[in-house]
C-alpha cells in the first residue's frame, strides 16, 4: 500500500505547488471581464490562416484577413468588381501604357506611425520583386501576375519603381497589358510598412521540410487598413484586430474583428445558430432557406465565376472532332441544372466568364439542350456509342461548384442519354484529382474559376493564354497556337474599347469555332451573418471589407 | 526495474523507426499532396514543379527520407502546410497537445470515477437493477461509435437545448490570457474566472463523449473483477479469520480487483488517442487529433509525420507506465 500513498500525496502537493506558487499574471487589459463596452465582430473561417503577410498568402482564408489590415494602391467598390482609388488617388499612362504614374494620398499612414509616401510604395515593390529562392515560389500571385522576379528581369512585367516626387510614384513595365494597373487590387501586393518589413526581416522565407517557415514580420504584419493586428492565438485558432486609431478614412464600426478557426461547415452553422459566431463564409445553398427562417441574412454575390466541364483531346482522340464536342454541349441540359442543382441566382454560362467583365460577348446564345441533334452529331462523327472518362471532385466544395457530386450525377445522365458510355473517375480534391487534371488523365471533369479582379484575360488568358501549359490540351488542337496569341494580342492592346471588343471577337471564335472546353454555368456564392449583423456588403471577388460591419446596432 | 525499463525504451525507439519508414512511405503514397492544396485551381505543370523542388517533393523517396532523418536529428522536423502554416511541426505538437491533454484528463477521470464505483455496487449487488441498468449502458457505451456518441450528445444538448457551447475550447471574444496551454488551469492560475468556467463548459461535452468507451470499458472489468475476488479463496479465508466487512473489501476485495482495473486504465489511456481524433472533429476542438484529420484532408506532411510518431510514442510510453504502476502494485511482479 505504501507506495501508492505515496504516490499520491506527491501528486496532490504537486499539484498544489503549481497552483499557488506560480499563479500567472492576467495579460488582459482595463477591460476586465473582456469585451466591455467595445463591440466586436465575431467570423467563423474555414481554415487557419497561413501567416498574415499577404505577399505569401495563397489562400482565400488569409487574404480574409489581410484584407481587413492592408490596401492597395488600387481599391474595389464594395459590392462589385469595379476599380477605386484607395491609396491612390489618381492614376494615368503613357501612350503605349508602359509607364504609370500614381497620384497618392497625403493623409496616410501605416499602422507603426510610419508615413505612407511613394518611397514607401516603391519600397513595397522591390521588396516584392527581390525575392530569394523560396519567396519567388512562395509569392505566388507575383509570380502569377508579374511573370517573373529580380533575377530574371527578362521575365518580368514590372521593371522599375521611382518616387517622382513625396507622394507621386512612377512605375515602368516591360510591356503593356490589360492587367496592369487593374492587378494591384489584388490583396496580395498590398502596401506594407517598409520600417516593419525591415525590422521583422519580410524577405527572410525559407523552405523547411516540406513547406515554408516564415519570418517574424509575417506574424507581426503592418499595414494601412482600418483594423491593425493584434494577435494569433494558435491554441485556440483566434486571431484578433482592431480598430486603428488613426485610420485615414472612416472609423470601422466594430472595434474587433475576430476570425474562429472551425473546420467544419455544419458546426460552423450551429456556432451562428448558438450566438457564437455573428458570420461565415459559403454557407450549403441547401442552407439558405432554413437560415433565413431562423432570421439570419444570406447575402448573395454576384457570380463572378465560371463553372465548366474541361476536355482533354490528347487523352481522347475522338474529342479532337469538333462535332463531337459540340454533341456533348448540345447533350447537357443545362437549364434544368441551375434550376435543380445550383443556387438561387445562378445562370447558364454563354462564354468562359461571367457577364460583368468588359470583353464578354452579350450577343452569344447558349448552346441548347438538344438531345437528339446530339446523337445525330456523334454520328456524322462516327463516335457514337463512344467512351467517355469522366472525372469529378470529392471533399470539396467550390463557390462555382457547392456539390461536384451531385453535379456531375446531372450531366452524366445527360451524357448516357445520347448514347456515350461515361467511364466514371473520381478522386478527392487534395488527394489526385487536380495533379490529374493537369497531367491529362482525365478525357473529361469538372473545374472552375473565380476571376481574381475585373480583367478577361484572367479568365480566358488563364485557361487559353499558355499553349504549353493549359488544362485544355489545346496544344494538340490546329487552333491552339493561334488562339493564344490571339489572346496575348488582345491583352497587349492599351485602349479599353478596343481592347474589349478584340475579347468579345475572341469570345465568339472560342464559343462557335474552337469549344475547348462547355462553360457551364456561374453561381452565385453566399456567406451568412446573424440577426443582429449590419452593413455587410457581399462582394463578387469574395473580397469584404468588414469595416462597415455592426454587431447589435452598436 | 531499471534494466527492465532501459530494455523497454530502446524498444520503443525501435519502434519509433520502423514506424517512421512505414509512416514516410504512406504519406507518399498516398494520392496528391501539398502541393495541389496551395495551388488550387492556379496549378500549372511548372508551377507545380517550380513548387515541388523547393519543397523538395522532387526526390526520390529515399533521399527525402534520410532528409527528413537529419533534419529531425537536427531538432528541425519540417514546416506546416496546412494546419499551422510555417510553423515547425513540432511547435503545432507542443501547440495542440494541452487540448488534447485536458480532453483526456477530463475524459479519463469521468471515466474511472464513474466505471470503478458502479463496477464495484453492480457486483456486490449481483442481478440487482442497479446490476442490469449499469451492464446495459456500458454496452451501449462500447457498441456505439464515440463519434455517433459525441455527434448526438452536440445535436441535442448543444445545438437544439442550447444548454453547453457547439464547439472549440472558448469563446472567441473572452480574451484569456494563455499560461500553460491547458485553458482550465489557465484560468485559475490568472484568476480569469469567466475563462476558467467558459473553458470548462466547453470541455464537458468532447469528455463525455470521449469518456463512453474507457467506461464501459473500465465498468465491466471491474465489476468482472471484483465477482471473481468475492469468490477467492483467500476472501473466504479472511471472513473465516473473523475480519471485518470493511477490512475484508477495502484491503482483500479492492486491492486484488483493481490490478486488472489498473492495466485497463493504462490501456484505456492509449486509446483515447485514436478516439479522441473523432471526438475533436465533432468538437472542432483543436488538439491533436483535430490537427491529424485536418492535416490528412491538406496533406500536411510535416505535421502528420510528427504527430503520428508523437502520438505513438505517448501510447508506449503510457503502456511503459502502466507497467510499472503494475510492478508497483503488485510485487510480485517486480520479482520477475
Amino acid at each position: 500500500m505504501k507506495p501508492v500513498r505515496k504516490l499520491a500525496s506527491l501528486a496532490v502537493v504537486g499539484a498544489l505547488a503549481l497552483a499557488t506558487a506560480s499563479c500567472a499574471e492576467s495579460e488582459r487589459g482595463d477591460g476586465g471581464e473582456g469585451g466591455g463596452d467595445e463591440s466586436t465582430f465575431t467570423f467563423g473561417a474555414a481554415g487557419a490562416p497561413e501567416m498574415f503577410d499577404p505577399l505569401y498568402a495563397t489562400d482565400g482564408e488569409t487574404f480574409r484577413v489581410t484584407r481587413q489590415m492592408f490596401q492597395g494602391l488600387l481599391g474595389i467598390e464594395p459590392g462589385s468588381a469595379e476599380v477605386i482609388p484607395e491609396l491612390a488617388t489618381e492614376w494615368t499612362s503613357n501612350e503605349d501604357g508602359t509607364e504609370w504614374v500614381f497620384t497618392l494620398r497625403d493623409d496616410v499612414t501605416f499602422h507603426d506611425g510610419e508615413p505612407f509616401n511613394a518611397d514607401a510604395v516603391c519600397a513595397n515593390f522591390e521588396r516584392m520583386f527581390d525575392q530569394n529562392e523560396a519567396g519567388q515560389v512562395a509569392a505566388e500571385y507575383w509570380g502569377y501576375v508579374m511573370g517573373s522576379f529580380k533575377n530574371d528581369p527578362e521575365g518580368s512585367l514590372y521593371k522599375s519603381c521611382e518616387a517622382t516626387d513625396e507622394f507621386e510614384a512612377t512605375v515602368t513595365i516591360n510591356r503593356s497589358t490589360s492587367g496592369f494597373p487593374t492587378m494591384l487590387t489584388l490583396a496580395a501586393l498590398a502596401m506594407q510598412s517598409p520600417k516593419a518589413m525591415e525590422e521583422g526581416n519580410a524577405n527572410d522565407i525559407a523552405a523547411q521540410g516540406e513547406g515554408f517557415s516564415f519570418p517574424d514580420y509575417a506574424q507581426n504584419p503592418v499595414g494601412t487598413g482600418p483594423y491593425q493586428f493584434v494577435e494569433y492565438d494558435q491554441a485556440d485558432g483566434n486571431v484578433s484586430l482592431e480598430a486603428y486609431d488613426d485610420y485615414w478614412g472612416d472609423a470601422p464600426a466594430s472595434d474587433k474583428l475576430t476570425f474562429r478557426v472551425i473546420p467544419d461547415e455544419s458546426t460552423r452553422r450551429q456556432e451562428l445558430e448558438a450566438g457564437s459566431i455573428d458570420g461565415y463564409d459559403l454557407p450549403n445553398p441547401a442552407d439558405w432557406p432554413g437560415l433565413e427562417e431562423s432570421g439570419n441574412s444570406v447575402e448573395v454575390r454576384d457570380p463572378f465565376n465560371i463553372f465548366y466541364l474541361g476536355f482533354n483531346p490528347e487523352a481522347n482522340p475522338q474529342l479532337k472532332d469538333l462535332k463531337v464536342r459540340q454533341a456533348i454541349y448540345h447533350a447537357l441540359n443545362r437549364e434544368q441544372l441551375v434550376q435543380t442543382q445550383l443556387p438561387e441566382g445562378a445562370e447558364v454560362a454563354t462564354q468562359f466568364m461571367p457577364s460583368t467583365v468588359s470583353g464578354y460577348d452579350s450577343a452569344l446564345e447558349p448552346y441548347a439542350y438538344d438531345p437528339e441533334q446530339a446523337k445525330q452529331l456523334l454520328e456524322e462523327a462516327g463516335a457514337t456509342g463512344m467512351t467517355l472518362t469522366f472525372a469529378y471532385p470529392t471533399e470539396v466544395s467550390r463557390p462555382y461548384m457547392p456539390d461536384p457530386q451531385q453535379l456531375y450525377e446531372a450531366l452524366r445522365t445527360n451524357l448516357e442519354d445520347v448514347g456515350i458510355k461515361v467511364d466514371v473517375k473520381t478522386a478527392s480534391w487534395n488527394g489526385g484529382y487536380l495533379d490529374n487534371v493537369t497531367a491529362g488523365k482525365y478525357d473529361a471533369y469538372l473545374l472552375g474559376w473565380t476571376g481574381d479582379y475585373d480583367s478577361a484575360f484572367n479568365f480566358i488568358g488563364t485557361f487559353f493564354g499558355n499553349l504549353k501549359e493549359n488544362d485544355f490540351g489545346t496544344e494538340v488542337m490546329p487552333w491552339g497556337k493561334k488562339l493564344a496569341d490571339d489572346l496575348q494580342a488582345a491583352d497587349a492592346i492599351v485602349d479599353e474599347d478596343e481592347r474589349a471588343t478584340a475579347f468579345e471577337d475572341l469570345n465568339r471564335q472560342i464559343m462557335e469555332e474552337y469549344l475547348p472546353g462547355l462553360p457551364i454555368s456561374h453561381s452565385p456564392p453566399a456567406l451568412v451573418v446573424g440577426p443582429d449583423v449590419e452593413g455587410v456588403v457581399p462582394s463578387p471577388l469574395t473580397a469584404e471589407e468588414f469595416s462597415t460591419v455592426s454587431v447589435g446596432g452598436q | 526495474m531499471v534494466r527492465f525499463i532501459v530494455r523497454r525504451m530502446l524498444q520503443m525507439a525501435g519502434v519509433l523507426v520502423i514506424l517512421s519508414v512505414l509512416l514516410f512511405v504512406w504519406l507518399k503514397a498516398l494520392p496528391g499532396g501539398p502541393v495541389s492544396a496551395i495551388l488550387g485551381e492556379r496549378a500549372t505543370p511548372s508551377r507545380r514543379a517550380a513548387l515541388e523542388a523547393a519543397l523538395g517533393l522532387d526526390q526520390p523517396i529515399h533521399v527525402q527520407y534520410l532528409r527528413f532523418l537529419d533534419r529531425a536529428l537536427h531538432g528541425d522536423f519540417g514546416a506546416s502546410t496546412g494546419v499551422l502554416p510555417g510553423e515547425d511541426a513540432f511547435h503545432v505538437f507542443l501547440i495542440r497537445l494541452p487540448a488534447t491533454i485536458e480532453l483526456s484528463i477530463v475524459a479519463i477521470t469521468l471515466a474511472v470515477a464513474l466505471g470503478i464505483p458502479l463496477g464495484y455496487f453492480a457486483a456486490r449487488r449481483k442481478g440487482s437493477l442497479l446490476d442490469s441498468g449499469a451492464v446495459v449502458f456500458s454496452l451501449i457505451g462500447v457498441a456505439v461509435p464515440v463519434f455517433f456518441t459525441a455527434f448526438l450528445l452536440k445535436y441535442f444538448v448543444a445545438v437544439q437545448w442550447q444548454l453547453l457551447p457547439v464547439s472549440g475550447r472558448q469563446d472567441a471574444r473572452l480574451d484569456a490570457t494563455r499560461v500553460t496551454g491547458l485553458f482550465v488551469l489557465d484560468g485559475i492560475l490568472t484568476r480569469e474566472w469567466d475563462a476558467a468556467w467558459d473553458a470548462t463548459l466547453h470541455l464537458i461535452l468532447p469528455a463525455l463523449a470521449l469518456a463512453t468507451i474507457p467506461f464501459a470499458v473500465i465498468f465491466r472489468i471491474t465489476r468482472a473483477s471484483v465477482l471473481d475476488t468475492l469468490d477467492a479463496d483467500f476472501v473466504r479465508t479472511a471472513e473465516s479469520k473473523g475480519l471485518t466487512t470493511k477490512v475484508i473489501r477495502g484491503r482483500h476485495v479492492l486491492r486484488n480487483a483493481m490490478l486488472p482495473v489498473v492495466t485497463t486504465i493504462g490501456l484505456s489511456l492509449g486509446g483515447l488517442l485514436a478516439g479522441a481524433i473523432l471526438t475533436e472533429t465533432v468538437f472542432s476542438f483543436p488538439g491533436i487529433g483535430d490537427a491529424i484529420a485536418q492535416g490528412y484532408r491538406e496533406k500536411d506532411y510535416a505535421v502528420l509525420q510528427v504527430l503520428i510518431l508523437a502520438s505513438a510514442a505517448i501510447f508506449v510510453i503510457i503502456n511503459l507506465a502502466v507497467d510499472i504502476a503494475y510492478a508497483i502494485i503488485d510485487p510480485r511482479i517486480r520479482t520477475r
